[in-house]
């Protein structure tokens, strides 16, 4: 291992991995990911059902088979992995410290930093479910690591708070383990996750889905012995005399995933209040010079093909920046308008939309406030006037939005760009 | 299993184990039996983890006299136990010219009970030593010595000091009955079997009704449990400088905002009726009123950043509501601790040191030993050291060059510290108490299969055996049908 390196990717998960790939490939000179779990992959390794890589691979891949193939490719490119090792602190001037107990206490210096931490699951007490404190509620993906990595079942009759993808996996993982998946109840009045996740995974399997209920109470001084539900209304308030108690041994918690952005804040990055993810421009360059992020760590993803994408992305745009392919840009924001909850990158290039000429594409992420049942709008505007506009046959707050965008149509823009959802 | 001692301590809160590290010092085989797996699992862990400075008790009673005391003991007993002690100070708030008269009562208060150092604070000095305080706010009650600690870790410096000295602790060992002959105790009986000892120190809390009752000792005392709920804050998101009440009422020291030893910022306690004396459940009614509660103090807390919540339960007792402190007059051999809630915290030295004297008073001759240590150690803390301590401590053992808990940074070898330490951790919230471990953002979400890992290895048990807090608490119940072919 090296002191001093061209790029180095925190974290080794789909967007770290595709990152260090492309900084490599455009000709960064030496690579290295920094990551904490004891094999690369970050989150892959212990989604062991389907459904990821339709657009990169245009194939159905289990995540372990996904994340292999990124794997093999930055061993083929010479990549440095370092595993089992935490990175404590990283200084606006590039400067990381990291340890593990092989190598000890570890210090770097990069030409580039790629933040790829990914995201952490929202816990019992971000929700403040109350009462008793016993073992067995746990986090979905904590319980998809126990099975799927550690061969450990943590439970045998579930309840799930939450439609979120991963628990609605979970919901299903369980099932095929031999545990009851009693329940999944939502908060909300809608899902959390996607649709398919729905039917495939609760639906074929016979679990009932209550929706507009929550938690109310946890039961059981030791473990879990059963939990309380309640009905709620339009406005998320309890509704009396809809309570209902089942007895249970396991909690498992699906309600949401918070961008990990500690390290972030320590380098001096800003982030972004919407997303709770850096603000980036479409390099995925942050505020710091030479400081890029990628992946669930600016905003949560629903499909990991776009997590590595914008890993590349980011990739990309490092390994320029240290072989001084990079001028200071100035900048144009993309703000959330109407309908909008967030959007990602939130500014853009202004070199980079200066010439009708150029058409490079580059990728908007957004998410919607509230849901759509029908034909929407997705406009982005320079003041009044409609730069781009996209068609879509619905949208819910649940299903990011991607759009693909040419430059060249945001040529002639004036200022900040206004993305906008409406029904028209 | 040795079964005789001279003094038997039912029960390792803060002030049975402080009781057993000062009766360390002397030439006596002494016994603390624990029905928890753990020393304080009670209140002594549950509470808001102050040392408060002693003008809020009655100026007169037991409870006033241990709280000065006690306060003054603590300032040099942390630093010689290892105990990261914050001397912060605290404030009590005045929103009103009616609150300000309550300020100056409790500066005469503060006179009588001999306080040192407490004085009225005007608007202006109020917002420079607090920047987010209420703006609403007129003046406050600033009292120097108030200091924050924290509880567990207090209760285990006691107990791993007592033990380094020669103390036993028994745990899971619960109290059922006391051997009585001719008006005099001769031993105890627990789930573990009988002890035969010549004094028992009653210092089981919540539980010091029931056996004080037992011996047929102030039959007519009683605690009725009350439960105070409280929330935790992310400390990325905000932080203060002080532990801050309201002005007091009849129902307590009211809803306190202040900062942990670990930078988190605390809020709490309600009073709540409890369901029982083992009631710690949190209510979405309760946890609000502490939120409101202390938002009158701090307008800025956001819920969204709160990141843990527990409830901690009071040894209320009836009659004056004062500290009882004494050897039981009805039986012979038994020192009663009855109703230490508030300031029992600030107060256990002194409860412990008056143990002592009411022991010398019973006639016990205390012979010092000539090899008491009074000093305890702590165990490296990694995410509190600086880069070149982090680098000399993996150099000397590699596992502290392993973080097992991402957000609050603690190591593979902060754990096996604690799993190996003279009172050991066996659970999973064994660890987090010692390290704080799963604390942090992500509340255990990333060190689970980790620990689970880890205790299985340490303790020779397979995972199944592995639990969150003693026998009924397992984790996981069985290997998924791959590993069980």
């Amino acid at each position: 291992m090296n002191t001093t390196y061209d790029v180095v990717v925190v974290g080794a998960g789909p967007a770290g991995l595709a990152a260090a790939i492309e900084a490599k490939k455009t000709g960064a000179g030496d690579v290295l990911i920094i990551e904490r779990n004891d094999e690369p992959g970050g989150i892959l390794p212990q989604c062991i059902h389907n459904g990821f890589g339709s657009v990169i691979f245009k194939k159905d891949l289990p995540g372990p088979a996904y994340a292999y193939n990124f794997i093999e490719e930055a061993k083929t490119l010479g990549i440095e992995i370092v595993l089992d090792t935490m990175v404590l602190n990283i200084t606006p001037d590039k400067k990381i410290t990291a340890a593990n107990s092989r190598d000890g206490f570890l210090e770097f210096e990069a030409g580039a930093i790629i933040l790829a931490m990914g995201c952490r699951e929202r816990t019992r007490a971000n929700i403040r479910v109350p009462g008793d404190r016993p073992a067995g509620v746990f986090t979905a993906g904590t319980v998809q690591r126990l099975v799927n990595i550690e061969g450990l079942m943590p439970g045998k009759n579930f309840v799930i708070l939450g439609s979120g993808d991963i628990g609605m996996i979970m919901a299903r993982r369980l099932t095929l383990e031999g545990a009851n998946v009693l329940k999944v109840v939502e908060l909300m009045p809608c899902l959390t996750g996607l649709r398919r996740n729905y039917v495939q995974c609760l639906q074929d399997f016979n679990i009932p889905l209550s929706l507009s209920t929550t938690i109310k109470r946890i039961i059981g001084k030791k473990r879990v012995e059963a939990v309380e539900t309640v009905k709620v209304d339009e406005s998320l308030n309890p509704i009396s005399g809809t309570q209902e108690t089942i007895a249970c041994d396991s909690l498992l918690l699906s309600v949401g995933l918070i961008p990990e952005n500690e390290l972030s804040k320590k380098a001096g990055v800003i982030l972004d209040p919407l997303t709770g993810g850096p603000a980036v421009d479409e390099n995925m360059a942050t505020n710091i010079n030479g400081i890029y992020a990628a992946g669930n760590v600016v905003t949560i993803y629903d499909l990991v093909d776009y997590v590595s994408k914008a890993g590349m992305i980011a990739g990309t745009n490092a390994a320029l920046y240290t072989m001084g392919k990079s001028s200071s840009p100035k900048y144009y924001r993309l703000i959330p308008g109407d309908g909008v909850r967030s959007v990602v990158p939130q500014r853009i290039n202004t070199s980079n939309i200066a010439l009708k000429s150029s058409s490079t594409e580059i990728l908007i992420e957004l998410r919607v406030l509230h849901e759509f049942d029908s034909k929407v709008f997705i406009d982005i505007m320079d003041g009044d006037k409609v730069l781009y506009s996209h068609m879509e046959k619905y949208a819910r707050p649940a299903e990011m939005i991607t759009l693909r965008v040419d430059t060249s149509k945001l040529a002639g823009a004036t200022g900040d760009l206004t993305v906008v959802v409406s029904s028209k | 299993m040795k079964n005789k001692y001279d003094v038997v301590i039912i029960g390792s809160g803060i002030i049975g184990s402080l009781t057993a590290r000062y009766l360390s010092r002397y030439n006596l085989s002494v016994l603390v039996v624990e029905k928890e797996i753990d020393v304080g699992m009670c209140p002594s862990s549950a509470n808001s983890a102050i040392i408060h400075a002693g003008y809020d008790p009655k100026p007169g009673t037991m409870k006033a006299e241990m709280n000065a005391k006690g306060n003054r003991i603590w300032h040099s007993l942390a630093p010689e136990l290892g105990i990261v002690f914050e001397k912060t100070g605290s404030l009590v708030v005045a929103t009103s010219e009616d609150d300000v008269s309550k300020l100056k009562q409790l500066q005469e208060q503060a006179a009588a009970n001999n306080i040192p150092g407490v004085e009225i604070l005007d608007k202006e000095q109020l917002k420079t030593r607090e920047p987010l305080i209420n703006p609403e706010a007129v003046a406050a009650l600033w009292a120097p010595t108030a200091a924050v600690l924290d509880p567990f870790g207090a209760v285990l410096a006691a107990a791993e000091n007592a033990v380094a000295n020669g103390v036993t602790y028994l745990f899971e060992t619960e109290f059922t009955d006391f051997i009585i002959d001719s008006g005099r105790i001769t031993g105890i009986r627990t789930t573990k079997g009988d002890f035969i000892c010549r004094r028992v120190i009653n210092a089981a809390g919540l539980y010091a009704d029931e056996v004080t009752r037992k011996a047929g000792a102030r039959i007519d005392f009683s605690i009725t449990p009350r439960k105070g709920s409280y929330l935790i804050f992310d400390p990325m998101k905000i932080t203060l400088k002080n532990v801050i009440f309201p002005v007091p009422s009849e129902m307590g020291k009211g809803i306190l905002a202040s900062t942990t030893t670990h930078g988190n910022v605390l809020i709490g306690p309600n009073n709540e009726a409890c369901d029982g004396k083992n009631d710690t459940a949190t209510g979405e009614d309760g946890l609000m009123e502490v939120f409101n509660g202390a938002k009158r103090l701090i307008p800025s807390l956001d819920l969204k950043n709160v990141i843990a919540q527990y409830c901690g339960v009071r040894a209320k007792g009836n009659g004056t509501g004062d500290f009882i402190v004494e050897k039981a007059s009805e039986v012979q051999g038994l020192i009663n601790l009855l109703g230490i809630e508030s300031p029992g915290f600030a107060s256990a030295p002194a409860i412990a040191l008056r143990v002592i004297e009411l022991l010398k008073e019973s006639g016990e001759k205390l012979e010092e030993k000539p090899d008491w240590n009074p000093v305890r150690k702590p165990f490296p803390h990694f995410h509190r050291m600086s880069n070149v301590e982090r680098k000399k401590l993996i150099a000397k053992n590699p596992a502290y060059g392993r973080i097992v808990c991402r957000c609050e940074e603690i190591t593979e070898g902060e754990i096996l510290d604690a799993i190996h330490s003279p009172v050991p951790a066996r659970t999973y919230d064994g660890i987090k108490r010692r390290t704080w471990m799963g604390t942090g953002r992500c509340q255990g979400a990333f060190d689970y299969p980790r620990v689970i890992a880890i205790l299985s290895r340490e303790l020779g048990i397979p995972a199944e055996e592995v639990t969150k807090k003693g026998k009924g608490s397992e984790l996981v119940y069985r290997g998924t049908k791959e590993c069980a072919q």
